[in-house]
């Protein structure tokens, strides 16, 4: 007697899951076959809110999910490849990759963020939370108030609300709708915003009250795009910055006009790439390379001003119109002999991954990673730039030589090597700022060409000689320049700034701060 | 700043070694249209591709001539002659443009192509009176000589001198590329104009055509030389010089600076418009390239390499560069830029006074 | 200007040697006069970046054709010159080929201005040029070959794929291009088939941007603006070579994602993907006429050639270049059968020349100068590759005169 019932109860006890799995494979029809099969089995998975199911959609989203010809779907992990859902190792021979496009994209992420609600993992609940908010569906509202039940991380749970909110848009229910509206429209949130744009048309009802949620998003809005308006314009400006710096030290304190400048920028660049591709071998230094090859960069180009000032820019001192032609040669030289060496073709600058993405500054505000960076940067270097003409020994000298070269002559000063030192100093900067700019400029040998116009005009109106100027005007001309955009277009508002620097010099020709004295005839 | 490397005029016997050089050079130009209607087969046959590439150089001499004048002799470096230059090109561009009429593709009246197909439906306004020859060429004129009078009044008012005015030069003909590349400022954009069909009443792509192209601009630069010539022989050429050597000086025993130097300045916009305007219907297209900051520094290289300060080194110039320039983007089309670059280097830390100079050294 | 042959090219140059029509005899040329090639493509300046690859290509398949006993037992010549990306210079350089260099046949030019420089040149000297690059159409030389797409084969195929239900039903558009002729022409075109689509005008944004332009900030946060009024938004950028990098980056690092705002663009290739970590842009879009992962066997052997040509076996394909070899085998097939290289012989019998492209169709050349070209929809993918999405089961012909411009009506013909 006992043995039947045993055995039944048994049964019973296997067939729970056997059904379960049945489900889950009986959801898995069709995937593979087709784009539009694998969304709806994508969907299919998701709605079976079964954790099973997560690691074969994680495959998928990375490429992992193998299709055999019989129809068996495999997972390519880092142990070998096993079946899907059975889990046992299988033959990859014959299996293809199931192919993405952006309609099973889409699926996918809707589907990962139902699942991946409750994680245990923060990071996953947030991004679960932003993947559910987007894929806005009325049949979210209870698992999303289950994972609000339990959900601790203030910031995760803010997310969780609005998803609900938006979910809650999609029900049928008007109390439930116009909870909705009202949590949206509390939000500062442009996502939000779309969304209620999204249901206006479907509940011409709630036109009023979405209208006004709507204007109070705005509102918040409004302040916040201010800021990121000016945070574009100071990155530019901090681009122009990089590129100018070194510019208003072989210009605006030896007098050297280097027509090469933009050269020294490129080969910046393309050191920042030979170092990326030397650390390959080595995987342990490679997230480092980036920075690795800023002191790199700046010994290689700071050795190829000391050389160019050598060999050829001292003959020409007291000729500066003569230097300009000069190192237009030479930049001609410098640009083609990069072409040969490296290929005109663009070269990869793999960014690390602390400087992808977006990051969110108090206030909701969203700036690019990269671009704070080298905001950042931007005013480290120019602070050692200032700290190097101020305080070291070096700087006491240069400033004694570009004041009274004579007077400093008879001090006891090497003059031609602190003029040496000087343009090398100048250029190693330019080599600096090309690190920077292969973050977000191509790596070509075209690169330099773009930026010496802007860097001249920029050293010009801050003011020749002027660190501080060179500050105010590339961080002013880079503000003006994105706040004219949005209404000029980029053209136009790029030459907008041209005329008006045009203008302010003519009235006054020394710049924002003008040196005073006999320095300022040379 | 570059005070006293120039010679105040070359000796006697110089100077009348190199008239006569420059009088033999014209004369086998002015032949060269005539050898090229000898049969291919005979010795002195010069090429079609020889005497059209011929022509484009005396458009570059002139506007050497006309940045010579600017540089040369009144000190002021500009590094946006290629404005004025591509500027008469436009001019004399709108005028052939205007000229084709309903011989485009779409067949409009009025409209050239890239208007009809961008939708335009009429034509700007500033596009009224091209039809006309006479307006036109008085654009080629009152343009680059409007846009130098403007500049010119403004910096040398202010006393920007030196780099400072190179340095705005440039951002000047920068900003006018930018603006020109727009589409919608109704110059065809990146494309410019091109697919000319006719100047006064002739068709464009004939032998006599491009004869007299060829002739226009050769009687140009002989005209542009001698007018150079007797400006920088005058009493004002020296006063000219005598500010290029030394302004505050000049200023101070009571000569208008100002005015000295704009008048040579708004001369040598002119003739930079005109080259442009005889430039244009030889090569077949104008776009917003020449604008580019590079053209005029490019320029600039011409004169030095022959040698600025004197007329005859920077027809000299322009021929030699241009030359080169032609025979190696075939011969050494990837090493072309280190010989053009390195002649540029080599030039000015050795042959400050350019080749003219080098032919100095050998008579004295 | 023929670049020696290592012996370790010969195995594929062997393998080509079937594929090419010609008999595979080892060259002896005869005495005659070699055939030359004119090569018109700028090795320096800005368009150096894409020009130089075709460059390579021209040679590659020169080199190619002698180790197949070149053409009616004739020797070929490349001739080759830097136009360098100057515009007036590539009329002169085109001139010089012609009268100078007496060329038979040039391969050349990638932008439209270039083209449009040349092309009084080409027919004052009745000169042949094969041009490889997709292109905005409205024009039609007797003496240009246009071996790239017209926008009917790469343009509306594109945005009617973003319409419909696999690209995402876009309902808005934002319209991003480099300020010039190709994309102003392109989305007047665009604007008009959106509109004949039901969009409405509101539902469009352009804008435009200089060459090279590298601070896509502004631009890239009025699209996420744009995109979020509540309808699904797609990109169509036509930008172009340079500028689509930086663009990229800024789009990565903005967070806009394939799935929220999918962009397709007709200018980027494997060569432009080359030059950046192709991570964050998985999902995005480009159409193309051709990919480099096309599966076929003339794709198979084109890109060994081009790999052992280029001694970089990792050297990508892209689009133009399969343009280049397929116009250069037509050019060479329409020798063949006219037993001469005179232009007017060759122009006959090019029209109605078959090849088998790399693409994996076999494209036509018709009577309007332009091929009939498949089209495809690639995704990005993270090597830097291309995934087909979507392509047309045969070659389609070019329309270079666009209905969707409405003044062709009145066009004149001839």
């Amino acid at each position: 007697m006992k043995h039947p019932l045993l055995a039944f109860l048994l049964l019973v006890a296997l067939a729970l899951p056997a059904r379960a799995q049945d489900a889950l494979t009986a959801a898995l029809e069709g995937l593979g076959t087709g784009f539009n099969q694998t969304a709806e089995a994508v969907d299919r998975l998701g709605a079976s809110g079964d954790p099973r199911a997560l690691p074969l959609l994680r495959a998928l989203t990375e490429g992992r999910l193998l299709r055999r010809a019989d129809g068996t779907l495999l997972i390519r992990g880092e142990a070998g490849v096993i079946e899907a859902l059975a889990g046992a190792p299988a033959e990859a021979a014959e299996a293809s990759p199931v192919r993405l496009n952006n309609r099973v994209r889409v699926a996918l992420r809707g589907a990962l963020g139902r699942l991946q609600l409750l994680s245990p993992d923060a990071a996953e609940r947030q991004a679960a939370a932003d993947a559910v908010f987007r894929s806005r569906s009325a049949d979210n509202v209870a698992v999303l108030e289950t994972a609000l039940g339990r959900e601790t991380v203030p910031a995760i749970r803010d997310r969780l609300l609005l998803a609900l909110a938006a979910s809650r848009l999609m029900a049928s229910d008007l109390a439930d709708k116009m909870a909705g509206i009202a949590a949206l429209g509390a939000s500062a949130s442009p996502e939000a915003r779309a969304v209620l744009l999204e249901m206006r048309g479907a509940n011409p009802g709630l036109a009023a009250q979405i209208d006004e949620a709507v204007a109070a998003v705005d509102r918040r809005l409004a302040i916040r795009r201010a800021a990121e308006t000016v945070f574009q314009g100071l990155s530019l400006g901090s681009v122009l910055l990089l590129a100018a710096l070194g510019l208003a030290v072989t210009f605006g304190v030896m007098g050297v006009i280097n027509m090469a400048h933009g050269e020294f920028v490129m080969l910046g660049a393309y050191t920042t790439f030979i170092v990326q591709e030397a650390l390959r071998t080595i995987p342990a230094l490679q997230p480092w390379s980036l920075p690795l090859a800023v002191p790199i960069a700046f010994l290689v180009t700071a050795a190829c001003g000391a050389a160019l000032e050598r060999g050829l820019i001292r003959h020409l001192y007291g000729r500066p119109l003569e230097t300009l032609l000069m190192t237009f040669g030479v930049g001609m030289m410098i640009q083609q002999a990069v072409r040969l060496a490296f290929g005109a073709q663009n070269r990869e600058i793999i960014s690390p991954a602390w400087m992808q993405g977006t990051l969110m500054l108090p206030g909701g505000v969203a700036v690019t990673q990269n671009r704070l960076w080298i905001l950042v940067f931007s005013l480290v270097v120019l602070g050692l730039t200032v700290a190097a003409i101020r305080l070291t020994r070096f700087g006491l000298e240069m400033r004694a030589v570009t004041q009274k070269r004579a007077i400093a002559a008879s001090m006891g000063i090497r003059t031609g090597r602190v003029d040496a030192l000087t343009f090398a100093f100048g250029s190693g900067i330019a080599g600096i700022a090309g690190v920077a700019l292969s973050q977000i400029d191509n790596v070509s040998p075209n690169l330099g060409t773009g930026y010496i116009i802007d860097s001249f005009l920029v050293v010009v109106f801050g003011g020749v000689g002027s660190l501080a100027g060179t500050l105010v005007g590339a961080f002013g001309l880079g503000t003006i320049n994105k706040i004219l955009e949005p209404w000029a277009g980029a053209v136009l508002a790029k030459v907008f700034v041209l005329v008006a620097v045009m203008l302010f010099i003519q009235r006054k020709p020394r710049g924002l701060f003008a040196q005073k004295g006999r320095a300022a005839d040379a | 700043m570059s005070l006293a490397v120039l010679p105040a005029a070359p000796d006697a016997r110089l100077r009348l070694g190199l008239r006569a050089g420059l009088g033999l050079f014209i004369l086998l130009l002015a032949v060269m249209p005539l050898l090229n209607l000898l049969p291919v087969s005979h010795p002195l046959h010069v090429s079609d591709f020889l005497v059209s590439i011929t022509g484009k150089w005396i458009c570059y001499a002139i506007l050497a001539l006309s940045l010579d004048l600017a540089w040369g002799y009144a000190g002021i470096l500009s590094l946006g002659h290629g404005a004025f230059f591509a500027l008469g090109g436009y001019a004399m561009g709108m005028h052939l443009m205007r000229l084709i009429g309903p011989r485009g593709s779409y067949g409009h009246p009025i409209l050239p192509d890239f208007m009809v197909f961008l939708g335009y439906q009429e034509l700007p306004w500033y596009w009224l009176g091209f039809d006309s020859f006479p307006f036109a060429m008085l654009m080629v004129l009152l343009v680059p000589g409007t846009l130098a009078l403007v500049v010119g009044w403004l910096s040398f008012r202010s006393r920007i001198t030196g780099v400072y005015l190179s340095i705005l030069t440039q951002a000047m003909t920068f900003a006018l590329m930018l603006a020109f590349f727009r589409n919608d400022m109704g110059f065809g954009g990146n494309n410019g104009f091109t697919d000319f069909k006719e100047l006064l009443g002739q068709p464009l792509n004939t032998t006599a055509m491009r004869s007299g192209l060829f002739y226009a601009s050769l009687l140009a630069l002989v005209l542009s030389f001698l007018l150079c010539l007797r400006i920088t022989r005058s009493k004002y050429g020296r006063v000219l010089t005598a500010i290029r050597d030394a302004e505050s000086r000049v200023r101070f025993l009571g000569y208008d600076t100002t005015r000295h130097k704009l008048f040579a300045f708004v001369l040598s916009a002119m003739l930079a418009g005109v080259a442009g305007a005889l430039y244009v219907p030889q090569v077949g297209i104008i776009n917003p390239g020449e604008f580019s900051p590079a053209n005029s520094i490019e320029a600039v290289i011409w004169v030095a390499v022959g040698g600025r300060g004197t007329l005859v080194g920077a027809v000299l110039g322009a021929f030699t560069v241009n030359g080169l320039k032609t025979w190696l983007t075939s011969a050494a089309p990837d090493l072309w830029l280190f010989v053009l670059g390195g002649l540029f280097v080599l030039v000015t830390l050795f042959l400050p006074k350019g080749l003219i100079g080098l032919a100095k050294g050998r008579t004295k | 200007m023929i670049h020696r042959m290592p012996i370790t090219r010969r195995a594929a140059l062997a393998g080509l040697g079937t594929v090419l029509a010609t008999p595979a005899i080892r060259p002896s040329f005869a005495q005659s006069a070699p055939i030359k090639v004119g090569v018109l493509h700028s090795l320096s300046g800005t368009m150096a970046i894409s020009e130089t690859a075709l460059r390579d290509t021209v040679l590659m398949m020169v080199e190619a054709q002698n180790a197949a006993g070149g053409i009616l037992g004739r020797r070929l010549e490349a001739v080759v010159v830097d136009p360098a990306s100057n515009w007036p210079l590539f009329a002169e350089k085109a001139r010089e080929l012609l009268a100078v260099s007496k060329v038979d046949v040039t391969f050349g030019c990638w932008t439209s201005v270039s083209r449009k420089s040349v092309l009084p040149v080409y027919e004052e000297l009745n000169g042949l040029l094969f041009y490889p690059v997709q292109y905005e159409g409205e024009e039609e030389s007797k003496n240009i070959f246009y071996t790239g797409a017209a926008p009917n084969q790469q343009a509306i195929p594109a945005v009617e794929y973003l319409l419909s239900a696999d690209g995402g039903e876009a309902k808005r558009i934002a319209l991003l291009g480099t300020d010039y002729v190709y994309p102003r022409t392109t989305n007047r075109i665009l604007r008009n088939f959106l509109i004949s689509k039901g969009i409405p005008e509101s539902d469009i944004m352009e804008e435009y941007t200089p060459f090279g332009h590298s601070d896509w900030q502004g631009i890239v946060s009025r699209v996420k603006r744009f995109a979020g009024e509540g309808k699904k938004t797609a990109i169509v950028s036509t930008i172009n070579g340079d500028a689509n990098v930086p663009f990229y980056r800024e789009l990565g690092n903005q967070g806009i994602k394939a799935e929220d705002i999918p962009s397709v663009a007709f200018s980027v290739g494997e060569e432009e993907l080359a030059g950046i970590d192709a991570r964050p842009l998985v999902g995005h879009l480009a159409a193309w006429n051709y990919f480099m992962s096309v599966e076929s066997p003339v794709n198979t052997q084109f890109k060994a050639l081009w790999q052992s040509y280029i001694k970089n076996p990792r050297r990508v394909t892209n689009d133009p270049m399969e343009a280049t070899y397929t116009g250069f085998k037509m050019w060479a097939q329409a020798v063949a059968k006219a037993g001469t290289t005179s232009v007017d012989a060759v122009r006959t019998a090019m029209i109605g020349q078959k090849v088998d492209a790399p693409c994996g169709y076999t494209e036509e050349m018709h009577a309007n100068h332009h091929l009939s070209k498949p089209v495809m929809i690639g995704e990005i993918q993270a090597d830097g590759q291309f995934n087909i999405v979507w392509k047309t089961p045969t070659a389609i012909p070019a329309e270079n005169w666009s209905p969707f411009i409405p003044e062709n009506a009145n066009r004149r013909r001839g």
